[in-house]
């Protein structure tokens, strides 16, 4: 502790689990905005990755709420927020937007997946056909009709889905940048840089896990896939890092009373998680690597590399701006005299042992779905 | 225990004369034994500010000043003013902490007392980000939001709260604001005052008498 907090203010209350909730969500809504770029903006290169990010998308979904009930003090009336909401708080929007965006993300996938259900159906046999017949809910055509009813409605629920992954997302930056209590947190541009941040972050997990199972399956890339999402990820972490520097910059450039204790917090207790990692090396390095890779024409291992360097770069930028912002923010004395200290446990209830199960857990979910139904065309085998 | 038809025509405000705190601790000591407030969290805290010579500020508040303040800071020569300023819920008529509360678990009493429903809080802390004053805390053992009631219990059976009740200085003041003729609205009328953050927006019920610049 340094200088003087309030006594209520010596433990930090959002702990590294509402530091993972927000990067989780940013996962979510980015990796959906990448598949919405193929299926509603027709960027036709991104077609071999957009099963992908849909389904990772609704992976990471199912997992986004688990580290807020984990800090709940009363997990067992989180409901609440859904039966007596009080809707002056933005926090109360979160179950309604959240099952929203579920509905439609789990929609989106069945439409996807449903002429790859109706070949299974007619494959299998005894409880496996009639399993696939329920969830076919018993619609079990395969016309060229129905198929096209299919894709329009694939189109139509990633349309519709844009504005709610905006929202859901645009949403957690909003219930930070609206607390007025907080000088770090209270500025209207928080909402836009968690959309994003949040693009950055979906788009890098893409390709990292794009790259990571082509290698580990042995099949080759589809380059022009890559070369796409990375000129994507370029262009959104250049507008990503220049809303974050701009908000710092115009804090600086007012030279409010809060700057002061800001310019302490930064070049003090943030010195190493944002000027040195966020800033220096988790965003100004991935910028000119992705710059070389975008704009000069190397060879293709050397690119993929590059851009592989990048996305996990970039995985670790995000991960630090939420920490930054969630934790930095609470270091914060709202006497504007001093800092607390905050140091996750490893095994504690909200330790770090716990958040790295909860983050791992969707790739695990990812790579059984995977098994089950490839999101990969295999060589020489051409999907439907 | 006043009707609904009275409560409403009550609404209860504190005033802090800071130029009559002596920094003793009482009002910390007897809020915790009347509300069984947790160890290292605290519903009232009293802090202590030193202004030196060349306007340096020290501030502090040794365990929320539970056993006084020991050291003998006030004795260093460089401290031309120095006095003691007791914090507790602001009871604010546009609490943030209210408006963020997702589940509706914290509001406001008919008769103006900002209090916390324990029966459908989800701990969530949305409400302790949002205070400005740092008022507010999780009672880890009860896994909710916790703070100052202006001891609600005690105001409606004729008895002062507990802090009010054990200054012994009368530094604490409470009473009801909408009684034009009530000693606190005596003391708002012939005194000047001050809110603690007014830039908030918050429009606190907790009056400050005697504060410097310096207090946040």
């Amino acid at each position: 502790m340094d200088g003087f907090v309030f006594p209520n203010e010596q433990h930090v209350t959002w702990t590294v689990m509402i530091v993972l909730y927000p990067y989780i969500t940013g996962l979510v809504a980015g990796a959906f905005i990448v598949s919405s770029l193929y299926h509603v903006f027709g960027f036709k290169n991104l077609r071999p990755i957009a099963r992908f990010s849909l389904v990772s998308s609704f992976a990471f979904l199912l997992f986004a709420a688990v580290p807020l009930l984990n800090h709940l003090g009363r997990p067992e009336r989180a409901a609440n927020i859904m039966i007596t909401p009080n809707f002056h708080s933005a926090m109360s929007g979160f179950g309604f937007v959240y099952t929203t965006y579920i509905v439609i993300v789990f929609l989106e996938i069945w439409f996807m997946y449903r002429p790859d259900f109706t070949l299974h159906w007619e494959k299998s046999r005894g409880l496996v056909r009639a399993m696939f017949y329920l969830l076919l809910l018993g619609d079990t055509r395969h016309t060229p009709e129905a198929l096209a009813v299919d894709r329009k409605m694939v189109k139509i629920l990633a349309g519709i889905g844009i504005p709610v992954a905006c929202v859901l997302h645009g949403y957690v930056g909003f219930l930070f940048g609206s607390i007025k209590a907080n000088p770090w947190w209270s500025t209207p541009l928080m909402f836009i840089i968690f959309i994003f941040s949040a693009i950055v972050s979906g788009i890098a997990v893409l390709i990292f896990l794009y790259q990571f199972v082509k290698w580990l399956k042995k099949i080759p890339y589809s380059q022009e896939t890559l070369e796409t999402m990375a000129r994507f990820l370029w262009g959104f972490m250049i507008i990503a890092v220049v809303l974050e520097l701009m908000e710092v910059l115009s804090l600086a450039y007012e030279q409010t009373e809060e700057w002061a204790v800001l310019k302490s917090l930064l070049l003090g207790k943030l010195y190493w998680t944002y000027v040195v990692l966020q800033l220096l090396v988790c965003s100004v390095v991935p910028f000119f690597l992705l710059s070389f890779a975008c704009l000069v024409r190397l060879p293709t291992k050397l690119f993929n590399g590059l851009v592989f360097a990048s996305s996990v770069l970039l995985l670790c930028q995000v991960l630090l701006m939420r920490w930054n912002v969630v934790v930095g923010g609470q270091l914060l004395s709202k006497s504007y005299r001093g800092f607390t200290s905050y140091l996750p446990g490893i095994f504690e209830k909200e330790g770090l042992l716990v958040a790295a199960l909860i983050f791992i857990v969707p790739f695990l979910l990812l790579r059984q779905f995977d098994k089950v139904f490839p999101f990969f065309e295999q060589p020489g085998r051409e999907r439907a | 225990m006043p009707s609904p038809e009275e409560l409403v025509k009550l609404e209860w405000g504190y005033i802090v004369d800071t130029t009559r705190c002596i920094g003793c601790g009482s009002c910390v000591r007897a809020c915790k034994l009347e509300n069984d407030v947790p160890d290292r969290y605290f519903r009232t805290w009293v802090e202590r500010y030193e202004i030196g010579r060349d306007e340096t500020v020290h501030v502090d508040s040794p365990n929320g000043a539970l056993e006084s303040f020991k050291s003998d800071r006030l004795a260093d020569a460089s401290a031309v003013k120095a006095f003691f300023v007791p914090k507790l819920c602001n009871h604010c008529r546009n609490s943030a902490c209210t408006q963020v509360c997702p589940v509706g678990a914290s509001f406001h009493s008919p008769d103006g007392v900002v209090l916390i429903d324990k029966q459908r809080c989800m701990g969530c802390g949305y409400c302790v980000q949002a205070c400005p004053y740092a008022c507010r805390y999780i009672d880890h053992a009860k896994g909710t939001a916790d703070k100052c009631t202006l001891c609600y219990h005690r105001i409606h059976r004729g008895l002062p709260p507990a802090c009010v009740q054990a200054c012994p200085r009368q530094a604490r003041l409470y009473g009801n604001l909408a009684d034009p003729d009530s000693p606190i609205r005596r003391v708002l009328h012939e005194r000047r005052y001050y809110l603690l953050k007014p830039d908030m927006g918050t429009n606190p019920k907790c009056y400050y008498l005697g504060l410097d610049l310096e207090v946040k």
